[in-house]
């Protein structure tokens, strides 16, 4: 299904006299990641509960591809939005194929659809249909059920997913392995995606946008990951980025977006002068030259052919223009 | 050594046949009877919080009246009849029933419920295909305890006279006519019925709950739900 756009306008909710969320504005295109962050109490996971109404706003309103939701039949509205948890909530009394066919069972679709739907789902997340439809998931490892709860949610061809800290419970290798799938996922899926984290790492990585927010459920900074890093709007958001928050910048951009320095044909590389994969991050770039102790590094390709070379002058006019992008298109990238 | 009557064991087997299926049926109707009302109650009690307390308190107090007591004062109101059996046999029930269902309800994990309520279950969706599946394990757990603990008590019920008692009438005949033999014969097979019913139903929660039975190389701590 084709994704939507979101929206929440002066979103507010209130228990007897706390205020958890307050007045919460921001919009989310179709087909991005937004990543709510922020500490305990910010309200993020209040947030997102908002959006399936787990929980309901007592204030403003949540749109879901213009329509609000608060006029929807709200056991119709979470059959439409894929919804992953941190504990993944995997039903143990069902197989992993029973598991991933739950949606589809409740919007009615017959067995074979179904079937299809759910050998379809095992393999995108990375699971042999073969060897998994039939097993528990008490005979699965965390990594396994959080891919099994992705499978589940991506089930009815939802156009909005809500992932409440997905990756959360898990080590931090089978993390990075999740993080990494769900990003390839995406660039096939382009769902719209809203993501609670507390980490300010992963809402770096995964967000196309990110929300940070303070207690009292206060909306600190909203915009895209380099905007965030690049220029905090308070002193709160610049303390919970990070004093690194120079260094977080550099992990957001591939040394193949550079501008490199050219080489003649007959260019061989000096002794010690580090040989810098073309996919790598500024940040493991800049790395490998501190490493070798030299001010330059040469640039190649997957078959190691040398593209140019890369120096600090050129990383550090990365950053500034990385920042006058985001300013720039104020959303996307 | 005490002597055994063989001859006098086997001029009673139709009797014994007989007395077995009474004990039975006596059994089942009980556990049956008291799961059902159980069942309703454990449902109030767990949608409702504020009755939890409540519930439970009840069926503890009727647990404490005594069986021989409870049976001898109902002869006086409802006489000798199927009722005068059944009232205490199925209140004995209710304690340990409603215990166990509502700890069944309450050991489905929230992050399922959670994951279910967000997927777009409604409520009796998710009470009868997630709620009350889960609770099986507990469920069943309590069938054994309730069904073991009628078997007892069906017996205490042969003082109401040969009618009803089932096993327990070649108990108390035996005791009364210091017969050895007669009492060994209500008693081991009484016994072997509560083993044999256990057994069944431990069989039973097996086939029913194929997800609790850890596959073959999954660690234990893995496999326990």
């Amino acid at each position: 299904m084709e994704a939507v756009d979101l929206e929440f306008r002066h979103v507010q909710r209130r228990y007897a006299d706390v205020v958890a969320v307050n007045d919460l504005s921001f919009q989310v295109p179709a087909g991005k990641i937004c990543v709510l962050v922020g500490p305990s109490g910010c309200g993020k996971t209040t947030s997102l509960k908002m959006v399936n109404r787990l929980i309901e706003p007592t204030g403003g309103q949540i749109l879901v591809g213009g329509r609000d939701v608060m006029a929807q039949d709200p056991i119709e509205l979470r059959r439409g939005i894929g919804y992953v948890i941190q504990q993944v909530g995997l039903m143990p009394h069902l197989t992993v194929g029973d598991n991933v066919a739950v949606v589809p069972g409740l919007l009615g679709w017959d067995d074979k659809r179904k079937q299809v739907r759910v050998e379809e789902l095992l393999a995108l997340v990375g699971l042999d249909p073969k060897s998994y439809r039939k097993r528990y998931p008490a005979q699965l490892s965390g990594g396994e059920r959080q891919r099994v709860g992705v499978a589940r949610a991506l089930a009815g061809d939802p156009p909005l997913m809500l992932m409440d800290e997905p990756f959360g419970a898990v080590d931090p290798i089978v993390r990075e392995r999740l993080q990494n799938e769900l990003l390839r996922l995406q660039e096939q899926l382009a769902k719209t995606i809203v993501f609670v984290t507390h980490d300010i790492d992963e809402a770096i990585k995964m967000g196309d946008l990110v929300a940070v927010m303070q207690v009292g459920g206060v909306l600190a900074q909203f915009g895209p990951p380099a905007e965030i890093l690049g220029s905090p709007a308070s002193d709160f958001v610049a303390r919970f980025v990070g004093a690194d928050r120079g260094l977080k910048r550099l992990s957001l951009t591939r040394v193949s977006d550079l501008e490199l320095l050219p080489v003649a044909s007959d260019f061989q590389p000096q002794p010690g002068q580090p040989l810098v994969g073309v996919r790598t991050t500024l940040k493991d770039a800049l790395s490998q030259m501190l490493d070798a102790d030299v001010s330059a590094g040469v640039v190649v390709d997957e078959r190691e052919r040398v593209l140019g070379q890369i120096t600090y002058d050129q990383i550090a006019a990365a950053l500034h223009d990385q920042l006058d992008d985001a300013h720039l298109d104020g959303g996307s990238e | 050594m005490i002597d055994i009557d063989w001859a006098w064991m086997a001029d009673h087997v139709d009797e014994l046949v007989a007395r077995t299926m009474q004990h039975l049926w006596l059994t089942l109707l009980a556990v049956g009877i008291g799961f059902f009302i159980s069942f309703v109650l454990a449902i109030v009690a767990v949608r409702r919080r504020s009755t939890y307390g409540p519930i439970l308190g009840i069926s503890d107090i009727l647990y404490t009246i005594p069986s021989l007591a409870l049976f001898a004062a109902l002869v006086s109101i409802t006489g000798i009849t199927l009722l005068t059996v059944m009232i205490p046999l199925v209140m004995y029930t209710l304690v340990i029933f409603v215990r166990n269902i509502a700890s069944g309800f309450d050991s489905v994990p929230a992050d399922v419920l959670e994951a279910a309520n967000g997927m777009g279950y409604t409520r009796s969706q998710r009470l009868r295909r997630v709620e009350i599946p889960l609770a099986v394990p507990l469920i069943v757990a309590g069938i054994r305890l309730a069904t073991v603990s009628t078997i007892g008590l069906v017996t205490v019920s042969a003082i109401l006279g040969d009618t009803f008692g089932g096993l327990g009438f070649f108990i108390l005949e035996g005791y009364r006519r210091s017969f050895p033999t007669e009492l060994y014969f209500g008693a081991v097979p009484s016994i072997l019925l509560a083993v044999v019913l256990d057994l069944l139903l431990i069989r039973v929660q097996r086939m029913i709950t194929p997800w609790t039975k850890p596959a073959s190389g999954t660690p234990p701590e893995m496999a326990s739900v």
